[in-house]
């Protein structure tokens, strides 16, 4: 995991010690609420519907266990006592007081973390698959290049009030884990002809109010050249995106607008007379960060312990058939602790339980943790001969449920709970679905399928890449819940498709088992998975099953 | 009136001359005399290329703090050779000072309304702005002589 070096940590306090000069600032009238607003959110605080949030950035989503322990010392101390995991692999703390902010930050810099560009209209917390350094199948670890990324991207004096909030992920599996389609940058680590390692360059992809998959402006980015390049891009964005309209100023509506190719030109010239302000010094410092990426040593030793346990506990069988991800050290396997049990709040975890995650992390996990923009945690190495302790402990902390991939395993964005900008709830409706599934017992039966709910058009809860994706709406002071079909996050992304008419609040559960129900009589076997009955049939007969009336009277 | 805020504090503005719009730039056999250009924050930098050497001052306007294309307006021209004097003009805030020093501004002009809302130790406070600074860091080349910010 990377360290701060001096740099970065006198950074952290300087910034800090800005912050809480506005902060002081703010309260003794220098700044306006309009002039702080901007830097308020370039340190990660919102104004929410009922107090400030403070959202902290979890770089690329690695942490370690003292870091855990401290958001965990964070909740307690200034929060309620739990945080909340989002899908931009960020925690979020919903009840601070704006004067013990300042404060909070500093804690946070005693374990190198921050909230800096964690909101705001500059570029996010750079995000990365969840398995990085893990994955069987990745070509190299992304996160050396989220960290050079994050580094740069820092406090960019260019970058600081653009158009709108600008977000880069990297993936470095072809298995995309990390949505970069559905990004304003996403870089996917391929291949060139003679086997380097460099990026496929997206650009536009987003979701929000218009959907967009991004498009392809460079097959082939040499890795040497990443910084000059996107900061094309970004240069480009700043003075082209839109300022006259919130809702079309992100980089999806400009290459809509301007077309893919003559961004691609303006971003090649510009990249051109960028190219030579990089000289290679931050080829030195990405080389410097690899090395704080090095894989763990990795202890060799009988794994008949696991089979044995698989063999004796059907409880442990079942976790670990749906949480274990393969590692690629065959002795090893990546744990997913879900933060979904049945029932409670998507995301949300309390101090205690981070607590049990970081000592777990650091007794059996070569002291690491991830968190997935699936608001989930990961222990990204555990030996397998360790997976009944730890799922022992987990179980112990109400953290052993078993439904990574299912039904259950829903992505829900705050909704009408805490977001400001809310049209309808999501979190009671995931845990309404999660609650019904899991009375049935069926969910290991339907197998891998995501359901993503967003409590208004902005979509932060990603509903259009859901296999079944919900939107709460506002329908004349009454919720209505719209729901979509046939998306998809990975390196297949896809938009889903509206199924028709939306659902009141009481009728969404119903309507979604009457879809299950539907998919289980037309999938050709167990092994079909939800999305491919759908690629298979279409949306016709899910619809169907979703509207029996219509259907009945169209027969009629 | 205006405030001029350097990283020695407020000044009185000593440029009288009066800017030109890109459009009304005087012919290139115009008798030489200093040239002021005045940008709006929607310009297109790339309007003045071949122009720079003859332009003693640009003023580049900042219509509000959420605005940042100045910043990317004032890269551009650095990075095109402009070696004259380049001004931030308008609604620029203390806390903005570094990000338009390091993105090679030498001066910011504020309204007076202002500079007595935000009294110049604010803006003193950020006169350091050349450290802590990650794109130094990325791309200073220890034995080159052309830092990032190119002044
Ligand atoms: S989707 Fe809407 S309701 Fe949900 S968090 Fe985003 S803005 Fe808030």
């Amino acid at each position: 995991m990377y360290r701060y070096d001096d740099f970065d940590a006198a950074f952290i306090r300087a910034r800090n010690a800005q912050f809480r000069a506005q902060v002081e600032r703010r309260i003794d009238g220098s700044l306006t609420e309009d002039e702080f607003k901007p830097l308020r959110l370039m340190n990660g605080l919102y104004l929410q519907l009922h107090a400030y949030m403070l959202r902290v950035a979890i770089p690329y989503g690695t942490l370690n266990g003292a870091r855990m322990r401290q958001l965990a010392y964070i909740a307690e101390r200034w929060d309620k006592g739990y945080g909340h995991f989002t899908t931009r692999q960020n925690i979020q703390f919903n009840w601070p007081k704006l004067r013990d902010v300042p404060d909070m930050l500093d804690a946070l810099a005693e374990v190198e973390m921050h909230a800096i560009q964690t909101s705001g209209n500059t570029i996010r917390n750079v995000t990365a698959d969840h398995f990085a350094g893990a994955a069987a199948d990745e070509i190299e670890d992304p996160r050396p290049v989220a960290e050079l990324l994050r580094q740069w991207s820092t406090d960019h004096p260019e970058f600081q009030f653009l158009p709108r909030k600008f977000k880069i992920a990297v993936t470095g599996s072809p298995n995309d884990r990390a949505v970069t389609k559905a990004h304003d940058i996403g870089l996917r680590m391929v291949r060139d002809a003679a086997g380097a390692p460099g990026f496929e360059v997206i650009v536009g992809g987003g979701l929000g109010r218009t959907p967009m998959i991004g498009k392809v402006i460079r097959d082939f980015l040499p890795k040497a050249d990443l910084l000059p390049y996107v900061e094309a891009i970004v240069s480009v964005y700043n003075l082209l995106g839109r300022r006259d309209n919130k809702y079309k100023a992100r980089i999806k509506i400009t290459v809509h607008e301007h077309g893919a190719e003559k961004i691609r030109a303006l971003v090649e010239e510009r990249f051109a007379q960028l190219r030579p302000q990089f000289s290679g010094v931050d080829q030195a410092r990405l080389a410097g960060i690899e090395a704080h990426f090095a894989p763990p040593d990795f202890v060799s030793g009988p794994t008949d312990a696991y089979a044995t346990e698989r063999d004796t506990n059907p409880a442990f069988r079942s976790w670990s058939d749906t949480n274990l991800a393969p590692h690629r050290n065959p002795d090893y396997a990546i744990a997913t602790i879900s933060l979904k049990a049945h029932g409670g709040t998507p995301g949300d975890a309390t101090a205690e339980q981070m607590r049990v995650m970081a000592d777990l992390a650091e007794r059996y996990a070569h002291d690491e943790l991830r968190i997935s923009h699936e608001q989930n945690v990961v222990l990204p190495h555990v030996h397998k001969s360790d997976l009944p302790a730890v799922y022992a402990a987990l179980a112990k902390a109400g953290l052993a449920t078993a439904n990574i991939g299912l039904i259950s395993d829903i992505i829900a964005c705050p909704g009408m709970d805490y977001c400001a900008l809310a049209t309808a709830r999501s979190i009671p409706v995931a845990q309404e679905i999660a609650t019904r599934f899991g009375e049935l017992r069926t969910e290991h039966d339907i197998g891998p399928l995501k359901i993503k709910i967003s409590g208004c058009i902005n979509a932060c809860g990603h509903h259009h890449v859901g296999h079944i994706g919900i939107l709460g709406l506002d329908r004349a002071g009454v919720e209505n819940y719209q729901i979509t079909l046939g998306g998809d996050g990975t390196e297949t992304a896809a938009i889903g498709e509206r199924a028709g008419p939306g659902f009141a609040y009481d009728e969404i559960t119903p309507a979604i088992e009457r879809l299950i129900t539907g998919y289980l009589d037309l999938r050709s076997g167990p092994e079909e998975t939800f999305i491919e009955t759908y690629r298979r049939l279409g949306a016709a007969p899910f619809k169907a099953a979703l509207y029996p009336e219509s259907t009945r009277r169209n027969a009629a | 009136m205006s405030v001029i805020v350097t990283d020695t504090g407020f000044q009185p503005d000593d440029w009288t001359g009066g800017y030109v719009s890109p459009e009304d730039l005087p012919p290139d056999d115009a008798p030489p005399s200093p040239l002021a250009v005045a940008l709006p924050s929607d310009a297109h930098p790339e309007a003045l290329a071949g122009q720079l050497d003859r332009i003693a001052m640009i003023r580049v306007d900042f219509p509000g703090p959420a605005d940042g294309r100045g910043f990317t307006i004032a890269r551009r021209l650095r990075l095109m050779g402009f070696r004259g004097r380049l001004r931030a003009g308008g609604h620029v805030i203390a806390d903005q000072y570094a990000m338009a020093c390091r993105a090679g501004f030498d001066e910011v002009e504020i309204p007076d309304a202002l500079a007595a809302r935000q009294p110049e130790d604010q803006w003193l406070f950020r006169a350091n702005w050349r450290d802590h600074d990650y794109q130094a860091r990325l791309r200073l080349d220890p034995d080159a002589t052309t830092p990032y910010t190119q002044r």
